[in-house]
């Protein structure tokens, strides 16, 4: 115990230190010396300044809080939306040969192509408003949430449900009674993933047009040769990111308890 | 005996007729979605330019083989995709499993690295566009960062578990015949950690193609992911569907060579 305690101080310190010392270090090679020029990597005053310019008086399009905003709702969007629909698709062809066998074939044939790439196709379809970065959001949440409801369910030993079977279940209380719990760990595997595919797509679309939004930011950025821009941009990405990745996580615990008791032990 | 060998019989043919009705579904629900696309974009659903028929898309695909668009031919493009996506990836593999194996044996370079990199894992790969191309510009150098940092971090992670749960007998085996920390990660911990290695090559591989489409789609000249934006600026479907379908073809051949790779790997450790 003590060990282990001596432990988590080491690496807390370890790293406290190394950040501390990252800090002290971008001071001295930007601000003190310049020896990085700020044209490529801006000082830290500068990056305050620029997050100060964003809250305050907006940047490309909007103030902070828009950009965030906008960019978690579009991402909200389509993740509901493709786990509404994904997680029952995938147990059904986790507890279905037949609808497997159906759906599988296409599935495979569209797995290959990154979410990504359909972002050009999207924004000839339906141009370059939320829509489009909805429907692509959709798409890179859709096959993760099947992929792994459909292994979900078929992770579940059939010992179990041939024993709710012998005790008379009907399919309603088998669905309910084991099929969902035991698929839940997998399903929740599933979101986490689709959850980050979401969000690195969203970025890239807004990336390549938008008119508010995180990517957006960083475009503008990118475009007007703004480094500490660029910075606070890529912080507000991670911040975002982070923060609904932990809400996911709350989520499952709240769901699952005894897979993270399971995993304590 | 014979009762036994005609179960098995009648078991064989109930597989025979499942495995047909099986294959039959499949076809089916191709069927289904090529006629559902087709009978969309005939019946006019949306207008052929946004939505053309499977064949035309194929037509199209074959064209692109022969004349070129946005400069270069499909293969140009896939060439030119293909030599970012080798750099990146190399890159990464060689910077990122000799830094993973190494945080496993050291443990004051874990307790460094670490923290950096839960704290960059939330940042998107695609995230470092801007800053790709402004410190490398946008021919080689600045997608090669981008398909760097999407593919690194399943690189080091990797090789990282690999080395934390390597046999602790092996390495005070090596340690008590005197080995020095750089054998021992050569000799003991690298051998050791290959399958876990590789497995992320694999997720590695996956990441770094898509993040090499994402940075074309932003800032290239020429690749796979220009050929889609000039697709779209010119409103072309059957362009962006081609692109598209090659893209799925060289991301699903880089992950079944790897998937092999990994399978024979496996296969030797478990003969020995």
């Amino acid at each position: 115990m003590t060990q282990k305690r001596r432990n988590a101080a080491f690496r807390f310190t370890a790293g406290a230190a190394t950040f501390a010392l990252l800090g002290v270090l971008w001071y001295v090679t930007t601000s003190a010396t310049q020896i990085l020029p700020s044209v490529y990597f801006p000082t830290p005053a500068e990056v305050w300044q620029a997050l100060r310019q964003i809250t305050v008086e907006g940047y490309a399009g909007g103030r902070l809080h828009e950009h965030f905003l906008h960019s978690g709702k579009l991402v909200l969007m389509g993740f509901v939306a493709a786990v509404s629909i994904g997680v029952p698709l995938g147990m059904l062809m986790g507890g279905s040969r037949r609808a497997e066998a159906a759906v599988n074939p296409v599935f495979l044939l569209l797995r290959p192509i990154p979410p990504l790439a359909w972002i050009p196709l999207a924004i000839v379809w339906l141009g370059l408003g939320d829509a489009a970065k909805v429907l692509v959001i959709w798409f890179a949440a859709f096959v993760p949430a099947v992929i792994n409801s459909y292994a979900g369910v078929r992770s579940i030993e059939p010992h179990l449900i041939e024993a709710a079977r012998s005790l008379g279940v009907n399919r309603t209380m088998l669905i309910r009674e084991v099929l969902l719990p035991g698929s839940l760990p997998l399903v929740f595997t599933g979101l986490r993933l689709a959850l980050q595919a979401c969000w690195t797509t969203l970025v890239a679309g807004e990336l390549i047009g938008a008119i508010v939004g995180l990517g957006h930011v960083l475009y503008q950025a990118g475009l007007d040769l703004f480094p500490s821009m660029i910075v606070v941009g890529m912080l507000g990405v991670a911040i975002a990111g982070g923060m609904m990745t932990m809400a996911l996580e709350w989520l499952e615990s709240r769901a699952i308890p005894w897979r993270t008791m399971s995993t304590r032990l | 005996m014979a009762r036994i060998a005609s179960d098995s019989l009648a078991h064989d043919e109930h597989a025979l007729v499942k495995r047909r009705e099986f294959l039959v579904l499949s076809v089916i629900g191709l069927g289904v979605f090529f006629g559902v696309w087709a009978l969309a974009s005939l019946g006019g659903l949306a207008p052929r330019q946004f939505l053309p028929p499977p064949w035309t898309v194929a037509a199209k695909f074959i064209d692109l083989i022969h004349e070129p668009f946005a400069g270069y031919t499909l293969q140009q493009h896939l060439l030119s995709s293909f030599t970012r996506f080798g750099m990146g990836f190399a890159l990464a593999v060689l910077i990122g499993v000799p830094l993973g194996l190494a945080m496993g044996w050291f443990r004051w370079l874990d307790a460094i690295v670490s923290p950096l990199f839960d704290a960059l894992r939330f940042v998107a790969p695609i995230a470092w566009v801007p800053f790709a191309a402004l410190w490398f510009g946008t021919g080689i150098g600045g997608p090669v960062l981008v398909i760097f940092t999407g593919a690194f971090p399943p690189c080091v992670i990797n090789a990282y578990r690999g080395a934390r749960y390597v046999d602790k007998h092996l390495i005070e085996a090596a340690q008590t015949l005197g080995a020095r920390h750089w054998h021992i990660i050569t000799e003991v911990l690298l051998p050791a950690s290959v399958p876990s290695i590789v497995a992320g090559l694999r997720v590695s591989a996956g990441l770094a193609w898509q993040s090499l489409i994402g940075a074309e789609l932003i800032v290239a000249s020429s690749g796979i992911g220009y050929l889609l934006v000039k697709g779209q600026a010119s409103i072309s479907t059957s362009i962006v569907m081609s692109g598209m379908i090659a893209i799925g073809i060289v991301g699903f051949a880089i992950d079944t060579l790897l998937q092999s790779l990994e399978a024979s790997i496996y296969r030797r450790r478990g003969r020995k």
